[in-house]
């Protein structure tokens, strides 16, 4: 598991507040939303404030949040193209 | 209307409307006390509430089953202050951030009625549902509205009403610039008699199912209730006369009193008031010394009584005075703050 | 049950100060957004901004600022003075209640002072300024309504709340006159909050547009005076309430379910009570706030009630903002005109329909309209329906 994946788990779980969670319990290819973990739309924006804080990526269509925040595999990928930071 | 089970948080024990037991809290500002939220609430849910939420949803979801009911038709909910903690955290981040990159999640929690709304949405009830916020008779104006309710809306049976609030640093901090909290720590126990200003500040919560009809389980009929805004202590017998005569009713028949001094001396002579005068010879009630002062505590005052009905016994620490009654058939709770919004409230015995 | 009349109206919203004045920019099209002059925040959504500054309604309500009185009650003042002026008469304390509505109250003081009053005594009395029932407690006192004064606070829904909360203290007999309405100034507060969810345009809002993307904020205050019809003296009868329904999408937290539930059912709830059809409405002032997911709830459930044959309609936020807790209030009242001019208004800045959408009123024109039903839902899944009719 690459850094970024873990430090994206970290601050997953601090910023939505999922108490009892440890990174190991999210799966790298797990559904974040939905039937995975059950993050909801509230939590879809509270990520893409994650994003553009520490990474610097502003997303300008919402909907685009969809493909990028479905697992943490696919958003470390997006990551690591659009990082500015 | 009849209360057919009840549930409360305060910063007393669960059983301390019938216990002699009392914590003992030093310091102005009273936490409620901790209840096993997660027996009821799933995590996922839990991570986002604030106190009130939390307080709010575990007591009504009580309330409920002790009255053998799962959805109510209306759900109301008084708040004087409403979701305090979520207010102060959006309000803090907006300046922090200098109203950038901000987050939802506190202002979505921020809002007076999403107390209300949360219970709605856990007990999947698409009833009428509404949030009263008038200081300290925000639960007084959920009991008008009940009552209204179930006279003039003939789908409407069952209704659960409550009221919270909860506190929060910076904001409940305030208070103690303003005069509402005591410039002197004081041990709560010690609270009366009181020579200051202000009082002590605390949270809690309260809810009650009620039914249009009795039921095997009612522990109180709600007689009735009324709200006026202001009142010069030098009527409040004739204002109290008055309420009791809508039901033809005079003090003397009236077996206890609930009255909510506070410990503010510049206030407390509302009660006094009636303490040395209508009621001098009716058995009076004090609870806020335990409980601690805020917008929502008559719905504990209130909770109060009915346990007076329902077990027909009061444990000591609750009586201001010597009187006695041989049986407890009719309880008026008398409330207000800073000498503005007062209520009252006349329950019976089943 | 009683029959509850209204009897006199006042309001003060970016489209005027009177009803006369807002009802001109409704017959203009003349909307009231701008970028935000008073509100001190860095953003430049528009916005509905009253241009009269605290100091300004200081003066010309012959208050001063050590009473701790907030924005949103010297709008409110604003108003209901229109309705004694208008109809010549003052309250009636004694027998006289209150209800108001506001989401925020006076929590523009709190932002404003929030460091302040550690340092700054003089500012302590707005230390209660955050809680909504303060500035109800405001209000009541200018006017020296002593009894019955509440304060409803439900989101966007409150003052359509306060509405119905006033109907039934008529209806149920408690009361022959109550004054009702609601009041939501400006904040940063609210500002930032939509903005953080997303949800505000940075141009005029397009209500039931295929391409809308967000509501514009706005601030007002309106207030109706609500009697018996058999205890007035009033000659002038404004409108009759003829139903009034309240119920929970029970949904999300803020967002509304995409079928309308909550709504569906508050709307037919009012009809239930009006004892009427869905045919019987003439004209919809729908909640109609321009976002995505309100637009697209509002629309299903409409069909869900209307069928094949739904009414004129339209959102009127198009020229206020939405104006959150005095929202209702506001519609309640542009209903109200609606009965009297025979007209309905127009939804200002629609172009495209929707998938599957509704097309809504899109000039102001005359219309018969007898009977009109005014949406509003709040977060908390918070829905609203009343019905206003012509009287007899």
């Amino acid at each position: 598991m690459s850094d970024l994946h873990t430090e994206l788990k970290e601050s997953i779980i601090e910023q939505l507040n999922l108490e009892d969670m440890q990174p190991a319990d999210i799966e790298n290819n797990e559904a974040l939303f939905g039937d995975g973990l059950g993050l909801d739309s509230i939590d879809a924006l509270e990520l893409i404030v994650l994003l553009e804080k520490d990474y610097g990526i502003k997303l300008t269509d919402p909907n685009q949040g969809k493909q990028i925040f479905n697992s943490i595999n696919t958003m470390a990928d997006f990551i690591e193209k659009h990082r500015t930071k | 209307m009849y209360i057919n089970g009840m549930s409360n948080i305060s910063a007393q024990p669960d059983d301390f409307l019938t216990s002699a037991e009392i914590i003992d809290i030093q310091g102005n500002i009273l936490s409620a006390v901790v209840r096993p939220y997660r027996e009821l609430i799933k995590p996922m849910l839990l991570r986002r509430m604030s106190k009130a939420v939390k307080m709010g949803i575990y007591t009504a979801v009580k309330s409920l089953s002790r009255s053998g009911l799962e959805c109510p038709d209306a759900i109301l909910v008084g708040t004087g202050q409403g979701c305090m903690q979520d207010t102060e955290k959006f309000m803090q981040q907006i300046e922090e951030s200098k109203e950038q990159l901000l987050t939802p999640t506190s202002f979505i929690q921020s809002t007076h009625n999403t107390v209300s709304g949360q219970i709605a949405l856990f007990l999947k009830c698409n009833g009428y549902n509404m949030t009263y916020t008038q200081n300290s008779v925000s639960f007084e104006s959920c009991l008008l509205d009940a009552q209204m309710q179930l006279e003039l809306d003939e789908d409407i049976q069952n209704v659960l009403i409550g009221a919270v609030d909860e506190t929060s640093e910076k904001f409940t901090g305030f208070q103690k610039l303003d005069g509402q909290i005591k410039a002197e720590t004081i041990l709560n126990k010690e609270l009366f008699p009181s020579s200051s200003p202000g009082s002590i500040i605390s949270e809690s919560a309260a809810f009650f199912s009620i039914s249009r009809e009795k039921t095997p389980r009612s522990l109180a009929n709600c007689v009735g209730s009324k709200i006026i805004n202001e009142i010069q202590s030098s009527e409040i017998e004739e204002k109290v006369v008055e309420f009791l005569s809508e039901f033809d009713l005079k003090p003397e028949q009236m077996d206890a009193v609930v009255l909510g001094n506070n410990g503010d001396h510049r206030f407390d002579d509302y009660y006094q008031i009636l303490q040395q005068g209508i009621f001098n010879n009716i058995l009076q009630l004090n609870y806020k010394s335990l409980t601690g002062e805020n917008n929502s505590i008559s719905a504990i005052g209130c909770a109060l009584a009915v346990s007076v009905l329902q077990h027909q016994k009061i444990p000591k620490k609750f009586r201001a005075n010597s009187k006695s009654a041989s049986k407890f058939r009719r309880i008026l709770i008398y409330n207000q703050y800073l000498g503005r919004n007062h209520g009252f409230i006349l329950l019976e015995r089943p | 049950m009683k029959t509850v009349v209204v009897t006199g109206m006042g309001i003060v919203s970016a489209i005027g100060s009177s009803v006369t004045a807002n009802l001109q920019s409704l017959q203009n099209n003349s909307d009231g957004l701008s970028k935000p002059d008073i509100l001190q925040t860095g953003h430049q959504f528009p916005v509905g901004e009253i241009k009269i500054t605290d100091a300004e309604l200081l003066e010309e309500l012959k208050l001063t600022a050590s009473l701790g009185i907030t924005r949103a009650s010297l709008l409110g003042i604003k108003a209901i003075t229109e309705i004694f002026e208008n109809s010549g008469k003052l309250a009636d304390n004694a027998n006289t209640a209150f209800v108001s509505g506001t989401s925020v109250g006076g929590i523009d003081k709190t932002e404003q002072y929030f460091d302040l009053f550690d340092e700054k005594a003089a500012l302590r009395p707005y230390i209660q300024a955050q809680h909504p029932g303060y500035t109800t407690q405001k209000i009541a006192e200018y006017f020296g309504i002593q009894g019955l004064v509440t304060t409803i606070s439900t989101a966007c829904s409150s003052s359509a709340n306060a509405i119905m909360t006033g109907a039934r203290l008529i209806q149920s007999g408690r009361y022959s006159k109550v004054i009702v309405g609601g009041s939501d100034c400006l904040t940063k507060f609210t500002l930032n909050g939509f903005n953080s969810l997303r949800i505000l345009s940075d141009e005029p809002a397009k209500p039931f547009d295929r391409d809308r993307n967000g509501l514009n904020l706005g601030e007002a205050a309106a207030y109706l005076l609500l009697e018996a019809e058999d205890a007035t003296s009033d000659q002038r009868i404004l409108a009759k309430i003829s139903g009034a329904g309240n119920a929970n999408d029970a949904f999300h937290q803020t967002a509304s379910s995409e079928d309308g539930e909550g709504a569906f059912k508050a709307m037919n709830k009012a009809l239930k009570m009006a004892n009427m059809e869905a045919q019987n409405i003439d004209y919809i002032n729908a909640h109609g706030t321009g976002t995505q997911n309100n637009d697209l709830s509002e629309t299903n459930a409409l069909k869900r009630i209307f069928k094949e044959t739904v009414p004129k309609f339209s959102s009127t936020k198009g020229f206020t903002g939405h104006t959150l807790g005095a929202a209702g209030a506001v519609e309640a009242i542009f209903s109200i005109l609606s009965i009297q001019e025979q007209q309905v208004f127009a939804n200002l800045n629609y172009q495209n329909i929707m998938e599957d959408g509704l097309i809504p009123v899109r000039e102001n024109r005359k219309h018969q309209v007898d009977h009109v039903m005014s949406n509003s839902f709040g977060f908390g899944g918070n829905c609203t329906s009343l019905i206003f009719s012509k009287h007899e």
